[in-house]
């Protein structure tokens, strides 16, 4: 048993090491407590939905959302917005449908089924009209980025004044958390930007926390229900090794043989 | 084998088994007489059997709704992971499953290494355990390939690309492999396919991995031959089939905390932004499990010499029963060969970890320091070794220093107790 545990934690440390190994540039993000870590992390479902109202007011006019759909903000485990108020959230954006008999194109209010409606019809126009920079899609943006979600609440609060020496060209910032320092995107918040319904502050910060917690559940829509049967997955798993090792250690001790 | 012998009980049993002598196979593989002395590292071909069956059940569920086609393929896999119903665990289930898989492959062969299981007369398993292995890398390089990300791309890219490094006509076959003049749809649609092929070829040869195996029987810790069925042996059920199960949950308690914890540590990031052909990543990397032959590769400053090494940093391992020149089995017994064999586990670590690193400066220097010590290792050390090493008593029985026959052997044991 004792030699089991040895090759036990040498897994796990072997596991480890090469997952370590890939953190290569070491940047120190600012930290909050997610709510949504450990094993029993689930979202805050207000931080969520004052999160989704920072995309939609802030966010949205240049950041795309392609793989969401107005229902899911309805969905258990993520903002669980009322279905009525899902569904006038979805009414308040209007969607290009057709073609009808006619066989024309037509706006018309958007449904729960309806992907989340795009700022630019294309990359090019958003190119065109974001100096030449893409504003990336954000459904999966804080899996497509080495720090996470601290790199995200990072970089919505490291804009700074460049550093004395360095020339930044037209329409580019300085962000201390940047790859390279230098972003196209000019500091999307400030101090009372959006009025949350709920009362709460909305300073960079909040409104930073609140925003990257609703793009981690939008890029991981399921996570609540994974860390929950995760949990129960492991228990079981671990009460039936228990068993199953009294049955080995008994049906072994019919052999002169250690197990 | 000694279960030529065996009779159905029932009348019907012995019609059939007299036609297809399919409970002659189940008898032989419930009696197969296993050495009672085998440690966990033993193990952990149940676990890769476990994990081939696990790729392939959740694969062929992920087929059904993943599309191959460049425009459509990255979107399927987020339609898998939102809409499809527990997509996300089938999906995570399979990523970090080819981790896990190689992960226990590692072992599997590292254990033979330490233990002498490729020498005679297991030379034929040996091999057919390479080409398994060379298999799964095929099919893993094929399925990081299949989502269509920024790393899916590159690293198909920079793979397919190592064939322009043969003369004359490299850059042909590149193009026959592309099927177009860049990793593009027929890429994506090919790799699909043979993604789907490969696992069914390695479970063919697990087949003959096993059947191979039940010739001889297994190696053990001790490395001797031992008669079958003994004192020495037990049969494969339950003793062995409770003990692999044992092993095997305690490897789904890591698998599962991988899937649920941490699904994504093992993977880039850069693979959950589309291939965009446009733009490169500033570092391309390959999973985790290639990273000791990327270093290899790397290493050496010209393109097709350093192909050439990586290749042959594989395939030096089909012949090494023949490299090896020693007839100890065990490295219980072989003290010197035991040093150079933590030696070589130290460097094939170091490998892999400079193959995550950019190839300058330091780096490049361990790497390539490392690169020649692998070679080295197998061409050099080992068949001298053979010759020049003072091995340690063999025991005549695996009952016999259990039972603590002579002092020796006693002490033999301790050493092999230290060592698992």
């Amino acid at each position: 048993m004792k030699k089991l545990l040895k090759i036990f934690s040498v897994l796990l440390l072997i596991c480890s090491s090469n997952t370590f190994s890939f953190a290569a540039e070491k940047v120190d993000y600012l930290k909050t407590d997610w709510s949504f870590k450990g094993l029993f992390g689930k979202f805050d479902r207000a931080s969520l939905q004052r999160g989704y109202q920072v995309y939609t007011e802030v966010c949205a006019s240049c950041h795309s959302m392609k793989y969401l759909s107005y229902r899911n903000l309805a969905e258990k485990g993520g903002p669980e917005f009322p279905e009525d108020q899902a569904k006038a959230i979805a009414a308040s954006f209007e969607v290009m449908d057709g073609p009808n008999a006619d066989g024309e194109m037509f706006a018309r209010p958007g449904k729960l089924s309806d992907k989340f409606v795009m700022p630019y019809d294309n990359v090019k126009a958003a190119q065109a009209a974001n100096g030449g920079a893409y504003p990336p899609d954000m459904s999966v943006l804080v899996k497509a980025r080495g720090g996470g979600v601290d790199y995200i609440y990072s970089l919505l609060q490291g804009y700074e004044e460049a550093p004395s020496g360095m020339i930044l060209d037209d329409g580019v910032h300085y962000n201390k958390y940047m790859y390279g320092n230098k972003i196209r995107m000019a500091a999307p918040l400030s101090d009372g930007l959006v009025e949350y319904g709920d009362g709460t502050t909305a300073t960079v910060e909040q409104m930073s926390k609140d925003v990257t917690t609703f793009l981690m559940w939008a890029a991981e829509p399921h996570l609540e229900a994974r860390h929950q049967m995760g949990f129960k997955a492991i228990i079981y798993l671990i009460i039936l090794t228990i068993l199953v090792y009294f049955s080995m250690k008994k049906i072994w001790s019919r052999v002169e043989s250690e197990v | 084998m000694s279960d030529h012998d065996y009779r159905p009980k029932s009348k019907v049993g012995q019609w059939f088994n007299d036609r297809l002598p399919l409970l002659t196979l189940a008898n032989h593989l419930t009696d197969y007489p296993t050495p009672k002395n085998l440690n966990y590292w033993w193990t952990f071909g149940g676990i890769l059997t476990f994990c081939l069956i696990t790729q392939i059940i959740t694969g062929l569920t992920l087929a059904m709704h993943y599309i191959a086609h460049a425009d459509m393929a990255f979107e399927s896999v987020e339609h898998i992971m939102r809409d499809v119903n527990y997509g996300w665990l089938i999906r995570y289930i399979h990523a970090n499953g080819a981790s896990m898989f190689f992960l226990a492959v590692y072992i599997h062969i590292f254990r033979s290494l330490f233990y002498g299981s490729y020498k005679a007369p297991r030379e034929i398993i040996w091999i057919i355990g390479i080409i398994i292995y060379l298999l799964m890398m095929a099919a893993a390089f094929m399925g990081y390939v299949l989502p269509w990300g920024q790393m899916s791309f590159w690293g198909a890219t920079v793979i397919t690309n190592l064939f322009s490094a043969i003369p004359l006509v490299g850059e042909g076959i590149v193009t026959w492999l592309w099927g177009g003049y860049s990793v593009d749809n027929p890429t994506l649609t090919r790799f699909f396919t043979l993604h789907y092929l490969i696992p069914f070829l390695i479970l063919g040869l697990v087949v003959l991995h096993i059947w191979a195996l039940h010739v001889p029987g297994n190696n053990n810790p001790v490395g001797i031959d031992i008669k079958k069925p003994s004192k020495d042996t037990v049969p494969f059920h339950p003793y062995i089939v409770i003990k692999d199960g044992f092993a095997l949950l305690m490897f789904m308690i890591v698998f599962a905390f991988f899937v649920f914890y941490s699904p994504n540590i093992l993977g880039h990031a850069d693979n959950y932004i589309e291939a965009n052909p446009m733009v490169t990543p500033a570092h391309i990397v390959p999973e985790w499990y290639l990273l000791p032959f990327y270093a290899i590769l790397r290493s050496v400053p010209d393109k097709l010499l350093g192909v050439v090494a990586m290749l042959s940093a594989i395939l030096i391992l089909a012949v090494l029963p023949w490299l090896d020149t020693s007839k100890i089995r065990s490295a219980v017994f072989r003290p010197l060969y035991k040093q150079f064999y933590w030696i070589l586990v130290a460097d094939v670590l170091i490998l892999g970890y400079v193959g995550a690193m950019p190839a300058e400066g330091l780096y490049l220097l361990i790497a390539r320091v490392a690169t020649a010590y692998y070679f080295l290792h197998f061409l050099v050390i080992l068949p001298i070794l053979g010759f020049k090493e003072k091995t340690l008593p063999v025991p005549l029985s695996i009952t016999e220093p259990v039972l603590g026959g002579s002092p020796n052997l006693a002490t033999a044991r301790k050493k092999e107790s230290k060592i698992e």
